[in-house]
This record gives structure tokens, C-alpha cells and sequence, in this order.
């Protein structure tokens, strides 16, 4: 399905020197036949503007991505990314492998600073804060932002403890708030039922799907601001997936989700908004009935539909 | 290659056959010697870890065990008693042989000629007071007359070893009773656990009562001397601490006068009870009971007896102090010694390696200073022991230690408290020697914590040390654990490094007791490791001490085993809980 965005692309692609604001088209010698005008703009690393639907700016937004540019070292994994993430909704991005969607969303909690070669550009917003300011407390700002990733990583402590962690490192005492917490946020990750009598047992011993739940549950235990979803249900089953959709359906609402995902089916059914990548650009973003339905660029009808060609 | 290069071979059959004939014929194709040199190898190693265990048990194990006495009448009239030691055989010379009275030759002719060699053993005879030595070696060709004499006693002595006698008569409170082995051996055995136990007061009263007067008697002496060193020698605060412990000298000198009373009481009492022996050759000697540890008529005894005296002998040797210098007794001290240095050893070198492996795993920017740093760690453990002593012996007992005395114990200089060895000092070298050991099990372990745990644990907004607290460290606990195990066992056999900065061959106290600080880092200790070299090499009497080599040996690996087992155990435990099912 997403053959044709594989490695000789990028390869390629990462190879330009000075990849930013750079004049010179490079040489198409050896890259694939790219169909459509505008994933041969990009390729072709040409200006290029995303097409934003017209219904975001109806919107309240609790992130604001402004011109956001991300390196690797010499290579440019993110094209001045603008783009708003509506308050209480579900946002799904999708695109090819490798197009920088887990780098996107681990540049909203600034994860990417783990990384020493990393150099952003540009400005992010969480509910007005800007993210990459001098000044910013990332210790702070990770507590206001909830992460689950693509594999499930409990820590190697109790199941209580895994979900209250956040509290506890905030010096969080109290028993009764903990365990309440712990309780509620269990109950919000739909796991409360099936390990309400072993809360004390090692995380390490749950299911691969439980296991996923459980840091739901955690993210949400600090009552953050944005969750950030990376392929939540990638190692799961159909019936773990299920639940983790209905999942996201519960918490849609009380909670702004970015989620990443390669379902079309699962963008389609869960998210209120759909942003499609290509290539570290921002291709189309809009409305997902409008994204899935009536895209306004034919590269991403091509792409929902499995068409590349 | 080439033949399968050529242009358009004969169609398929000289290849193929040339195939075939390789599997069937290259045994290295699939691997069968492979299998046999590295089964080899680890059958090589698995028999020699078990001969040398079968070694020590096979030597070590009998030590306690009571044998039968022998007594032997030699052709040139001596009589010998005592315990079967060792047993050969050797070649007569020709003189030797032709000077034998025919019948002997005759036998020791046909021995040499099926067995190749005369047989000849060695007897422990003990009797050292009167013999001058403590073993005799008995050929079979000088011996006419062997018994097994049924009340040859062995006695085990405070001093001077064992004595090997017959009972004749006995002494109870003053009162001699001469009889039959039979009766004056009841007699004394009657009386034995009385006297014993008067012998254990007045040891208990000198130890502990007249040390511990000794002690406060010291103690005022150094207030002043203190005081003396602060002040000046003349100022009058000085005149009156030397007032004070003078005071305090006299009071004491009429409690220990009293205590001394006591003393000779009891041993007065304990001279009016002894048991007089008649050796082998006839000679006649009183050993009070006082001195008598144990003894037993070896030929008597029953198996359960046997058994009974070999718990015994093994209870004494656990938990006992050593005596006849060491090669006698117990080696409860020595254990003391070994537990209390590599339990000391690991409290320290565990948590500073483990800082100091966290440092370089985890904030030090990796480039070639860390792997420098990371190369010369891992060198370390190459480096001889005995440099570590040396090191620890300069460095450790001559400065540090010194400066401690000048700071801490200028009173009683020149004795030095700190500036020698000590548990402290020996504990701290091992510690250092120890470290690579800790180090690179525990960057291994921090290494394989998933990177993923640490960036949910970021995620969740945890600072960088929450996150090698809450998640790293705990997860790394396994491995860290396992640094420490191979550090026990390392410490608690290492020997060189000790003799410089520490073990001795006897420590009168133990390095921790009732008296306060209880913990006394200071002193000297006994260990097991230099307790082996010890009776082994350093020993007068050193046939005797032959066995307790053996025996001390089995304890020592009897101990570190213990010791890995019980840390193997803790680490099980923690996998558990740290990692799930995935054991
Ligand atoms: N730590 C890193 N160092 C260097 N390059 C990286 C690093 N992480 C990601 N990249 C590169 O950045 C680009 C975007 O990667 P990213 O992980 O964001 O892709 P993705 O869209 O999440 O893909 P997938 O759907 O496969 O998860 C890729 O070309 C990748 O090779
Ligand atoms: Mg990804």
C-alpha cells in the first residue's frame, strides 16, 4: 500500500545538501515514477503550501504548530509544518512510513530533545504557551501532555504504580488521592475490571493489549492537556483495537487527541480531523468526512485509497 | 568455482558426484567435531572443577573423624601408639634388608617383589613433651608385635597437642586413686564438666572482667592524656585529669586485685584434679583436666560415639577460638573475619560502583575520555591482588590511617589505632579491587534497560535522575546484583592483598563485640583465605595441620558458595518483580 514512499525516495531525498529554502531543484535521476503534481513538488523539494480545509478555523485550538522545521543532523525530517490541533477533538495523521509523523508528535513534548543531533525551527503553541521558548520548563510541559507510544512500555513497577508514576514524581503522598486516581484513571483506559483485584502485581505480566491500556491509563492519570497517540494499537489484535477505539470515542470530549495511525479505517472511524503527511510536508488537513470523502487534492484520495499510482 | 565457470559443462553429472563425495566425506560440513571439541572442552572443565571439589571433600571431610590407635612394638624394643596418619611404601636398601632377622627378610622380600615395596606408616603419637616430635613413622618390616589397645586414650590438650596414654590413676580434689583404666577414667570423666566449667569462668573472668578494668583504666589515662595535649602538660586542668585517672587507677587496681583473687581461687581449685597417664613406652604423666579438651578411648567407641566425637570436633572448629597455634581448635573467628571484611567490602564497593557505572552510562558524554575511562576500569581487574595490598597498605594504613590517629587518636600515639591494618583498611582495598567487577556488570545492565521505559517515563514528565531512580536502577537491580555477587566471591577468597593490610594469624578480639562502638574498624581480623596459608606454610606442627588445611579450604568455599547462593537467591526475587515473566 505504501510501497512507493520507501527508502529510495527518502534516500534520496535526504541527501540534498542544505536541504531548507533550497533553489535548485535536485536531480529526479533514479527516484520512482511519483504520480501527481504535488508529491513531485515535494520530491522535487519545491515550495509548496498544504491544503488546509477551510472548516479547522471554525475551531478552538489547544495546539498550534506554526512553520515547524525538525533535522536529524544534516537531513530534514519536517517541512514548515503549520497546523492547528482543535480543542476536545481527535486528530488522526496518517501518511507513508518515514514521513515524519512520529517525529512530529514527539516534537509536541519535545521528546526529540533526547536526541542530540536534532535542531527544530520554527513554533509550537500548547493553549497559547509556546513550546520552544528559551525559557521553557520541559519538565513542566511533559506533565501537561500525555504520551502513549507504538509499543507498549509499562514500567518495570506494580500496575498501581505504573498509573499513579506522574503523581508520584510529583511527590504526590496521599494514599486516597492515589488510589482514587489510580482507580479513575484505570476506569477512563477501560482496564479498571480486569486488574481491579491485582493492582499490585508486576505491569510486566499484562497482556500486550492490557499492557497498551495501561499507559493510556498512565497518560491520563495527570489529567493532561493533549494526549499524543503514536500508532496506539499497531501490536494489537482486532479486539484489543476495538477497545482501544471505543477507547478514544470515551475520552474524545474531555481530552484533545493527536493520534497517529496507518488504518484508514481507524482514522476514518475515530477522528474528528484528518492531516495527511508526505515526505516531512503537511500534504492535506481538514475535516475527516471531508479528508476521506471529498478530498480537494487527488494525491491524498489516491493515498486513502490505496492508490498511489 | 572454476569448474562451474566453465562454459557449458558436460550436462550435470561430474558436479553433482563431485558434491555428493564432499557432504559424505567433510566431517567439519556438519559440525560433528565441532560438537566433540566444545563438549570436549566443557567436560574438561566440568571434571576438573569436580576433581578438585572431590579433592577437598575427600580430604577435608574425615578430618574430625576419630580412627583407631595402633600401638606397635618395633624389633629395637620402642613401643609406639597413636593414630594412623598416612600409610606408603618404599624400597628397603639392600643393607637394611640384609641386616633383618631372616623371617622379617623373607616377608619384606615378598612384599617388595608383589607390592614393590615395604609397607610403612606413619603414627601421629602426639606425647610431644616427651617425644619431641608429634608423628613416627613405623616400617612393617621392624614391627613384631601390633594391638589395638582398648583404653589408649586420646587427649586433646590446651597445649602442646595430643597425648596418647592408658589411664592409671586419678586425682579429685587432691585425693589420688590408683585402679584399672575402667574406674579412673569414670572417676575423672565425672569430674570433667565441673572442672571445665571453673576454667571457663576464670578464662571469662580474665577476658572480659579484667579487660574491660584494663580498658577503663586505659581509658581515664587517655582522657588526660588528651587533655594534657590541649592544655599543655603543666596547666592545671592537666594536674587534674592525671588526678582523676590516678583516682581512677586505684579504685581499679583493688576491683582487679579482687577479680585476680577469684582467678587464682578457681585455678587453685582446678590443680587438685588430674588424671595420670602411662604411654606406650611405659612413661608416666599427670595432665590436670583442666587442660583436657577432649578425650575418648578411640577403640571403645561405638559408630554413634564416633559420630558423636566427630560433631563434636566440628562444632568446636565452627565456633571455637583456634589454639596450638591455630593448628588446633576452631576457626569461628576466621569466619567472624570473612563475613564481617566481605560484607563490609560490599556495602562499600556497591553503591560507589554503581554511581560510578551510572555516571558513565548515563551522563557521561560518550567519547573516547569515557572509553578511556571504561578501558582502564576493565584493566583494573587484571591488575595482581597483591598490588591492590601494597596500595591499600601505603596508602590506606599510612596516610589516611595516620592522619586519622594525628586527627582523631593523637592521645594514644605512637600506638597507632588507624595508622596499621584493619578491617576498614582491608575492606576498603578489597573494595577497590573489587570495583571493575561491580562496574561492568552494572553499565551492562543499565545498558539493556529499553530505551523505550526511559522515554515513557520522560513522557511523563520525570526529570532525568527520577528516571534512573524510579525505572533504570530498578530495572538494572538484577544485573547490578550480579556485580555484586561475583564481587563476594572474589573478596571473600582474596588472600595476598590481606596480609598487608589486615588478617593476621591470631586477632585476641573480634572486630565486633559488646563494647562500645561494638563495630571496631580499627582492628585486626582473622580471615579464612590467610588462616589456610597460615596452617598451611606457617605452622611448627604442620602434618597435623595438614588436614585442617583441607578442612578450612571446604569452609571457605563452603562460605563464598553460601554467600552467592543467598545473593543468587535476593537477585531471583527481584527478577520477579522487576521483569515479569520473562525470567
Ligand atoms: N533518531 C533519529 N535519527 C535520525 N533520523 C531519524 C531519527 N528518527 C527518525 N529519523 C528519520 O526521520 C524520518 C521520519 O521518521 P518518523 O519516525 O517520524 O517516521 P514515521 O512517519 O513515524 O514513520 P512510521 O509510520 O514508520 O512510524 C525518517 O526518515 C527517519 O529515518
Ligand atoms: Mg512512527
Amino acid at each position: 500500500m505504501t510501497e512507493i514512499a520507501r527508502k529510495p525516495t527518502l534516500a534520496q531525498y535526504e541527501l540534498t545538501p542544505q536541504p531548507r529554502k533550497s533553489a535548485s531543484p535536485p536531480s529526479m535521476n533514479g527516484a520512482p515514477s511519483i504520480s501527481g503534481r504535488v508529491f513531485q513538488a515535494i520530491a522535487a523539494n519545491e515550495p509548496f503550501t498544504a491544503e488546509v480545509h477551510a472548516g479547522l478555523a471554525n475551531e478552538e485550538h489547544v495546539l498550534e504548530i506554526e512553520r515547524f522545521d525538525l533535522w536529524y543532523g544534516a537531513s530534514r525530517a519536517l517541512h514548515s509544518i503549520t497546523m492547528p490541533v482543535p480543542k476536545g477533538k481527535v486528530t488522526a495523521l496518517i501518511g507513508p512510513s518515514g514521513c515524519g509523523k512520529s517525529t512530529l508528535l514527539r516534537s509536541v513534548n519535545r521528546m526529540n530533545d533526547l536526541i542530540d543531533s536534532v535542531r527544530i525551527e520554527g513554533e509550537m503553541r500548547l493553549s497559547g504557551d509556546s513550546i520552544y521558548a528559551p525559557g521553557q520548563d520541559v519538565i513542566e510541559l511533559r506533565k501537561r501532555i500525555g504520551m502513549v507510544f507504538q509499543k507498549p512500555n509499562p514500567f518495570p513497577m506494580s500496575i498501581f504504580e505504573n498509573v499513579v508514576y506522574s503523581l508520584r514524581i510529583d511527590g504526590e503522598r496521599d494514599k486516597r488521592v492515589l488510589a482514587e486516581v489510580c482507580e479513575a484513571s484505570l476506569r477512563g483506559a477501560s482496564l479498571w475490571d480486569e486488574v481491579k483485584d491485582r493492582l499490585n502485581d508486576s505491569a510486566l505480566r499484562l497482556s500486550g493489549g492490557q499492557q497498551q491500556r495501561l499507559c493510556i491509563a498512565r497518560a491520563i492519570a495527570a489529567e493532561p492537556e493533549v494526549l499524543l497517540l503514536d500508532e496506539p494499537c499497531s501490536a494489537l489484535d482486532p479486539i484489543a483495537t476495538a477497545r482501544i477505539e471505543d477507547l478514544i470515542d470515551e475520552l474524545k470530549g474531555s481530552y484533545s487527541i493527536l493520534m497517529v495511525t496507518h488504518n484508514m479505517q481507524q482514522a476514518s472511524r475515530t477522528s474528528d480531523f484528518t492531516a495527511f503527511m508526505y515526505l516531512g510536508r503537511l500534504v492535506e488537513y481538514g475535516p475527516t468526512g471531508d479528508i476521506f470523502l471529498q478530498p480537494h487534492l487527488k494525491e491524498t484520495e489516491d493515498y486513502i485509497s490505496g492508490r498511489f499510482g | 568455482m572454476n569448474q562451474l565457470a566453465a562454459p557449458n559443462p558436460p550436462k550435470s553429472r561430474p558436479p553433482r558426484r563431485r558434491r555428493a563425495e564432499k557432504r559424505a566425506t567433510s566431517l567439519f560440513a556438519n559440525g560433528e567435531p565441532m560438537v566433540w571439541l566444545t563438549g570436549g572442552a566443557l567436560a574438561i572443565a566440568t571434571v576438573m572443577i569436580a576433581v578438585l571439589l572431590g579433592l577437598v571433600l575427600f580430604e577435608g571431610l574425615p578430618t574430625f573423624w576419630p580412627g583407631p590407635i595402633v600401638e606397635v612394638e618395633l624389633a629395637d624394643g620402642r613401643r609406639l601408639a597413636g593414630e594412623l596418619a598416612a600409610e606408603e611404601r618404599f624400597v628397603l636398601e639392600p643393607k637394611a634388608l640384609a641386616d633383618l632377622p631372616e623371617a622379617r627378610r623373607a616377608q619384606a622380600e615378598r612384599e617388595i617383589e608383589t607390592e614393590g615395596g615395604v609397607r610403612r606408616r606413619m603414627l601421629r603419637t602426639g606425647n610431644y613433651e616427651l617425644t619431641g616430635t608429634h608423628f613416627e613413622w613405623a616400617n612393617d618390616s621392624d614391627i613384631v608385635g601390633e594391638s589395638k589397645p582398648e583404653w589408649m586414650l586420646v587427649v586433646e590438650r590446651l597445649d602442646d597437642g595430643r597425648f596418647y596414654g592408658v589411664p592409671r590413676a586419678v586425682t579429685v580434689d587432691g585425693v589420688r586413686t590408683e585402679g584399672d583404666p575402667a574406674t579412673v577414667w569414670d572417676l575423672a570423666s565425672a569430674q570433667h564438666d565441673e572442672v571445665r566449667e571453673r576454667w571457663e569462668r576464670g578464662r571469662t573472668l580474665k577476658n572480659e572482667t579484667i579487660g574491660a578494668i584494663h580498658a577503663r583504666i586505659e581509658g581515664a589515662r587517655l582522657r588526660a592524656r588528651e587533655i594534657e595535649l590541649e592544655n599543655g602538660v603543666d596547666s592545671p586542668q592537666a594536674a587534674e585529669a592525671r588526678a582523676a585517672a590516678d583516682a581512677i587507677a586505684t579504685a581499679a587496681e583493688s576491683e582487679f586485685r579482687e577479680v585476680q583473687a577469684e582467678i587464682n581461687k578457681l585455678q587453685e581449685r582446678n590443680k587438685g584434679y588430674s588424671v595420670e597417664l602411662e604411654t606406650a613406652s611405659g612413661a608416666r604423666r599427670m595432665i590436670t583436666l583442666e587442660e583436657i579438651v577432649r578425650a575418648f578411648a578411640p577403640n571403645r567407641l561405638s559408630l554413634t560415639e564416633r559420630l558423636g566425637v566427630y560433631v563434636s570436633r566440628a562444632s568446636e572448629f565452627l565456633l571455637d577460638a583456634p589454639r596450638q597455634a591455630n593448628s588446633e581448635g576452631g576457626v569461628y573467628p576466621a569466619i567472624f573475619g570473612t563475613v564481617l571484611m566481605t560484607l563490609i567490602m560490599a556495602l562499600l564497593v556497591v553503591p560507589f560502583g554503581v554511581l560510578a557505572a551510572l555516571y558513565l552510562r548515563e551522563y557521561a558524554r560518550p567519547g573516547p575520555i569515557v572509553s578511556a575511562v571504561r578501558i582502564a576500569i576493565n584493566n583494573l581487574a587484571g591488575v595482581p591482588s597483591i598490588v591492590f595490598g601494597v596500595f591499600g597498605l601505603g596508602f590506606f594504613c599510612y596516610i589516611v590511617g595516620a592522619g586519622v590517629d594525628e586527627a582523631l587518636f593523637a592521645a594514644k600515639l605512637p600506638t597507632p589505632t588507624y595508622g596499621k591494618g584493619g578491617l576498614l583498611w582491608a575492606s576498603l582495598t578489597l573494595a577497590l579491587l573489587t570495583l571493575p567487577v561491580v562496574i561492568v556488570p552494572t553499565e551492562e545492565a543499565l545498558a539493556s534497560v529499553p530505551g523505550s521505559m526511559r522515554e515513557g517515563s520522560y513522557a511523563c514528565g520525570a526529570t532525568k535522575w527520577q528516571t534512573i531512580w524510579r525505572i533504570v536502577l530498578p530495572r538494572a537491580m538484577p544485573g547490578i546484583m550480579t556485580g555484586m555477587i561475583l564481587a563476594l566471591a572474589r573478596g571473600a577468597g582474596e588472600v595476598a592483598p590481606l596480609m598487608l593490610v589486615g588478617a593476621v594469624k591470631f586477632a585476641p578480639d573480634l572486630p565486633l563485640d559488646g563494647a562500645a562502638p561494638f563495630l571496631h574498624p580499627e582492628r585486626s581480623f582473622m580471615h579464612l583465605g590467610f588462616h589456610i596459608y597460615d596452617i598451611g606454610f606457617q605452622s611448627q606442627n604442620s602434618e597435623a595441620a595438614k588436614p585442617m588445611v583441607f578442612t578450612t579450604t571446604l569452609l571457605l568455599i563452603a562460605l563464598v558458595v553460601l554467600l552467592n547462593v543467598l545473593a543468587i537467591w535476593i537477585r531471583a526475587r527481584l527478577r520477579r518483580r522487576f521483569q515479569g515473566n520473562t525470567l
